[in-house]
């Protein structure tokens, strides 16, 4: 039994071939996943052991919010010149020294413009001279204040050179620097990681980027000699207090790193999420296959029977035949991994520059997952195939089963049913208490539940589709060969629509909170004018707050407010607060709200947030900022919060101790009768020195707000592609294996008098059919699964629901021309016929 | 073909055909210098053990297999040396096949199969000639069915209107009655020789059954690619006997 299954394996090549480039495709996704996590995890490792190279132990002040890298931007609390001198005095130590080390100084290059900045950090230093590690490549340290230096990195990007004047954003507004030094980096590198470094005297180092004058970051012990770092960590813990983290430098290191690696994480289950949406559709093409071949293999199988083969062997051939597949197919989808793995590591390392990646390595998580998917989803997809094929009765060798087109009933009320779970599953997930697994086990559910649906919904939408094509004979044919065998064309088709579904849907829910956000925001946003930077960065940007008090003195500016923002925690909570100069001129200027200004010990709560969290007007909260000790205020206010900025505003008071003390906001009102252009360029002109900030008009800033949900559209769409291009594969097949089932007929019709064009086009129009019943049954499917998400939000506010017709007419179109891109080869394969042998075969 | 062409005396003529598979040492000759010629209007057979090279002389004839050397005219037509596109067109508009497998498209009806090659020539039926056509395979009332739903003998007779309804120069019918019962094939038989007689069509037929080589007018004889005998109106019994003698079984 082995050895025929191995001999018919090898006989039918191509079909195997074509199956098999599914969970290649697949698994290749899977592992490139892995890969590149690894890479660039032993990337980050090396990057820290490098940068804390000359630590032995580091001493850090507590933070007052802890904060992972997913959840925001961790601001270390400063800690007092005094601690330095504390340090200093343990034994064992042989240098304390304080350090600046604060991301955020952005430098201004020769060009004017922002010096780039995608990941790596943009600190801002003191300058504390060189090491083995620094290494001074031209000039001097800064020793005035309107000195700085600048690493290698820096001066390459912004083209620097010794004596330049150099403009450098901090906490504060642009400032002028003379560049007295350029360094680099031990190893000859520029920048450790692809991180700007910007050096400046303690003094100022501390004020820009900290905010206070005799404070530090961290202090970078050296051990004395005979000293290990452990027990220098130890004896210095014990002396300064539970205030502080003592770390020694490869503890450090590792913690970076370990920031980093949650991110990579989580990239990772991007990729893998993505990776099972290609494996799914990957099933439905090795479904159709083992199915097909199957049924061509009958009369073989039936004699194999006859021969006295159990159903047990017949099964076990089968599922052997998939196992050898999904094994041969993972093996190469592997190796192709590991490519893919290496390229985005390698556009990962260019799109910073600097940094250095590690040498590409398999991982054996790589190797075992990808193997363990790569035979599964083969082995699965080949079960029910399997069954069937051990019930074909030893008879059927002896007779010419032509084999039935059996009733769909059975099919269909199977799908009926799993369809309704699906649904069911999908509604407690969006409604109930349910949670991600629940709404994306639902969508699964209902996925196969339609896939079983769709070949009773394929005889009449492929018949009235076809009708477009009926005009010409071989039109005509290829529109019947389409409605030939329901199930093989119903599963090539679902295959296409799960990938189709998933990007209309996820297209329907973005397009739709997009337009409902910019609704509401247009209805509730009175401030004609916002100040305000680009917000993806770690930081966003900020400006001078004389920058609103100079707006509010423009003739036709009605009020002008600048907000605050921060971290904090209300009760132990994590969450963002707001602070502004007048709550009053605020809650007029951006959403026309009659609010008094707070005292210092009191705060405005949305009543959104007084309903969630059980408060009322009279409670008093426990407030943490990122520094400062726990306060404590009352609530004297509620508001609106769709009309106002953020759930909770805290006292101006407050705002120094935010972890960035500058406004990141400015909402402007005008009187009136005053138009935008009125008063715009001279706005324009106050945020002039902030090259990150920008004065717009309501509606370009909210369009600017939401353009972050056209990148993840078009971030689904792209990583959907492959899912659409192993249906596209599946397509192939069919038709691939639609050809040479047919070859008599084709042989006949060719004999007939059918010219070779007209015998590909028959071939076309059959896939095109095909195809674009699958993008029709996608589009439905995920407008329906896109409005039912978006039905479920409504009270998040996404209360319009847009159908996105553009996008779902291209992918119509793109489904039509995907068909005649399948029909290619099938079709000249179909045209090439031997016309004499075609008619002779058996 | 219309009436007004002028009659060519010939429907199909094979001059000195040699077909040579394979190449030196594997050579297989399957016709060794063949010259035939086949008359407008007649119903000829071709006859010979397996291996005569009987089919192969009908593919050469048919357009549907090259030869290696010689010539084959269709009408006035030399089928030689055509490239695929001439071929297929020839094919389409001069000539009718008609299988042993019936070789119907079991997605289309019997109309629908029956007007095929006009379809694809983008013709249409000719109104009266259908309905004679239709009537003589007294296929009125199955004209809606599906292949699958017809028996073996009314399958036959749709591929035999199938080739009938564009009147082309020549119809080659291979074993058409191999896979029929006596009752179905003897109807068959006798649709195709009316055919003939009634509307001057011109067909050729490879078989192997000496009753239905009997509904000809002319039966030739091939043994070892080479045409060894001839025989006007046969009937069963001089076919068998020619059979028989050891000239025709080599």
């Amino acid at each position: 039994m082995l050895r025929a299954t191995l001999k018919s394996l090898l006989g039918r090549k191509l079909r195997l071939v074509l199956s098999g480039l599914a969970v290649v495709l697949g698994v290749m996704f899977v592992a490139g996943a892995f890969v590149v996590t690894d890479t660039l995890g032993r990337s980050f490792d090396q990057l820290f052991a490098t940068a804390f190279e000359g630590t032995d132990v580091g001493v850090s002040a507590k933070p007052k919010i802890e904060v992972s890298e997913m959840e925001g931007e961790q601001v270390a609390s400063t800690l007092p010149a005094a601690a330095v001198q504390q340090v200093r005095n343990v034994q064992g130590v042989k240098s304390a020294t304080g350090v600046v080390n604060s991301d955020g100084a952005r430098v201004i290059g020769s060009d004017g413009k922002v010096l780039a900045g995608t990941g790596p950090p943009r600190l801002g230093e003191n300058w504390v001279g060189t090491d083995d590690l620094l290494q001074l490549r031209e000039g001097r340290g800064p020793t005035a204040d309107d000195e700085i230096a600048v690493n290698a990195l820096i001066a390459k990007q912004g083209k620097l050179k010794i004596g330049d004047k150099v403009g450098v954003l901090t906490l504060e507004p642009k400032k002028m620097f003379t560049l007295v030094g350029i360094w680099g980096y031990a190893g000859d590198k520029d920048s450790i990681g692809g991180s700007q470094e910007v050096a400046f005297t303690e003094p100022v180092a501390q004020k820009l980027m900290i905010g206070r004058t005799g404070e530090f970051n961290m202090i970078n012990v050296k051990a004395a000699d005979g000293v290990t770092p452990e027990q220098l960590r130890d004896r210095i813990a014990a002396t300064i207090g539970a205030g502080y983290d003592v770390k020694t430098g490869d503890q450090l290191a590792e913690d970076n790193a370990a920031g980093l690696k949650e991110f990579l994480g989580f990239f990772n289950k991007i990729l893998l999420g993505f990776a099972s949406v290609a494996l799914f559709v990957g099933i439905f093409l090795i479904l159709n296959t083992f199915s097909i071949i199957i049924a061509q293999r009958t009369k073989e199988l039936a004699m194999m029977r006859a021969l006295g083969a159990s159903r047990r062997q017949v099964i076990g051939s089968v599922l052997l035949e998939a196992v050898v597949i999904g094994l041969v197919a993972a093996l190469l989808g592997l190796g192709a991994g590991v490519g893919v793995g290496a390229a985005l590591g390698q556009f990962f390392a260019s799109l910073n520059d600097g940094f250095e990646m590690a040498t590409v390595g398999v991982p054996l998580s790589a190797v075992v997952s990808s193997l363990l998917v790569g035979v599964l989803v083969t082995v699965v997809a080949a079960l029910l195939p399997a069954l069937r094929a051990s019930r074909i009765s030893p008879v059927a060798a002896m007779q010419d089963v032509a084999t039935p087109d059996r009733p769909l009933t059975k099919v269909s009320v199977a799908g009926a049913v799993v369809g309704a779970t699906g649904g069911t599953l999908l509604a407690i997930g969006l409604y109930g208490s349910g949670g991600l697994w629940l709404i994306l086990g639902g969508v699964l559910v209902c996925f196969i539940g339609i896939a079983l649906l769709t070949p009773l919904i394929s005889r009449p939408v492929v018949a009235l589709l076809g009708r477009l094509f009926s005009w010409s004979v071989p039109g005509r044919l290829g529109r019947l060969n389409s409605g030939r065998n329901p199930r093989r064309t119903a599963i090539t088709a679902a295959a296409l629509m799960v990938g189709i579904a998933l990007v209309t849907g996820v297209t329907v829910v973005m397009d739709s909170a997009k337009k409902s956000l910019a609704a509401q925001a247009e209805d509730t946003i009175r401030a004609q004018v916002i100040i305000g930077g680009d917000q993806n960065g770690p930081r966003p940007p900020t400006f001078d707050p004389a920058v609103i008090d100079k707006t509010a003195q423009i003739a036709g500016v009605r009020g002008a407010a600048g907000i605050w923002q921060d971290q904090a925690k209300i009760n132990g909570e994590l969450t963002y607060v707001t602070a502004t100069k007048d709550l009053a001129v605020l809650g007029d200027a951006f959403g026309g709200l009659q609010l008094s200004p707070l005292k210092d010990d009191q705060m405005a709560v949305s009543t959104q947030q007084l309903t969630e969290k059980g408060w009322k007007v009279g409670d008093t909260v426990s407030v943490q900022l990122s520094h400062g000790d726990e306060r404590r205020y009352t609530i004297t206010e509620s508001y609106d919060e769709d009309a106002m900025v953020g759930g909770y505003q805290v006292p101006f008071a407050a705002a120094k101790d935010f972890g960035i003390p500058q406004p990141v906001f400015g909402f402007v009102r005008l009187t009136d009768g005053t138009t935008v252009d009125q008063v715009l360029p001279a706005i324009k002109a106050l945020v002039a020195d902030s090259p990150e900030v920008s004065a717009t008009d309501r509606t370009t800033f909210i369009q600017d707000q939401l353009a972050d949900l056209d990148t993840i559209i078009t971030m689904v769409q792209v990583l959907l592609a492959l899912a659409i291009l192993i249906a596209v594969l599946g397509v192939v097949n069919t038709l691939a294996l639609s050809v040479l089932e047919r070859t008599r007929e084709l042989g006949l019709l060719r004999a007939v008098g059918l010219s070779r064009g007209q015998t590909m086009r028959m071939v076309t129009v059959e896939a095109v059919v095909i195809s674009v019943f699958g993008a029709l049954l996608g589009v439905a499917v995920g407008s329906g699964l896109g409005a039912a998400v978006v039905r479920a939000l409504k009270d998040d506010g996404i209360d319009q629901l847009v159908l996105p017709w553009g996008g779902m007419g291209t992918y119509l179109v793109l489904a039509a021309l995907v068909g005649v891109l399948a029909a290619v080869l099938p079709s000249i394969k179909a045209a090439r016929l031997n016309v004499l042998a075609a008619i002779a075969h058996d | 073909m219309t009436g007004t062409q002028a009659p060519e005396p010939m429907a199909a003529r094979a001059e000195e055909v040699w077909k040579v598979y394979g190449k030196a040492e594997a050579q297989v000759v399957a016709l060794r210098g063949v010259s035939a010629t086949f008359g407008r209007g007649r119903f000829t057979a071709i006859m010979g053990p397996s291996g005569s090279g009987k089919s192969t002389l009908m593919h050469c004839l048919a357009g549907l297999d090259t030869v290696t050397r010689g010539t084959v005219h269709i009408g006035g037509t030399e089928v030689t040396g055509l490239n695929d596109k001439a071929m297929t067109k020839l094919r389409r508009d001069r000539v009718g096949f008609i299988f042993q497998q019936f070789n119907l498209l079991p997605t289309l009806t019997a109309a629908e199969n029956i007007r095929l090659p006009l379809d694809i020539a983008g013709r249409k039926p000719d109104p009266q000639w259908w309905d004679t056509v239709i009537e003589t395979v007294g296929l009125q009332d199955r004209l809606k069915h599906r292949p699958a739903q017809l028996s073996g003998g009314q399958q036959q007779r749709v591929a035999c209107a199938r080739a009938l309804i564009s009147r082309p120069d020549v119809i080659f019918a291979d074993e058409p009655t191999g896979n029929l019962d006596s009752k179905s094939g003897a109807e068959v038989l006798s649709f195709l020789r009316d055919s003939v007689r009634e509307h001057g069509q011109t067909i050729v037929m490879v078989t192997h059954d000496p009753v239905a080589a009997s509904y000809t007018d002319r039966v030739i004889f091939l043994a070892d690619g080479a045409i060894v005998h001839e025989l006007a109106n046969p009937t069963p019994e001089t076919v068998l006997e020619a059979m028989k003698s050891g000239e025709v079984l080599v």
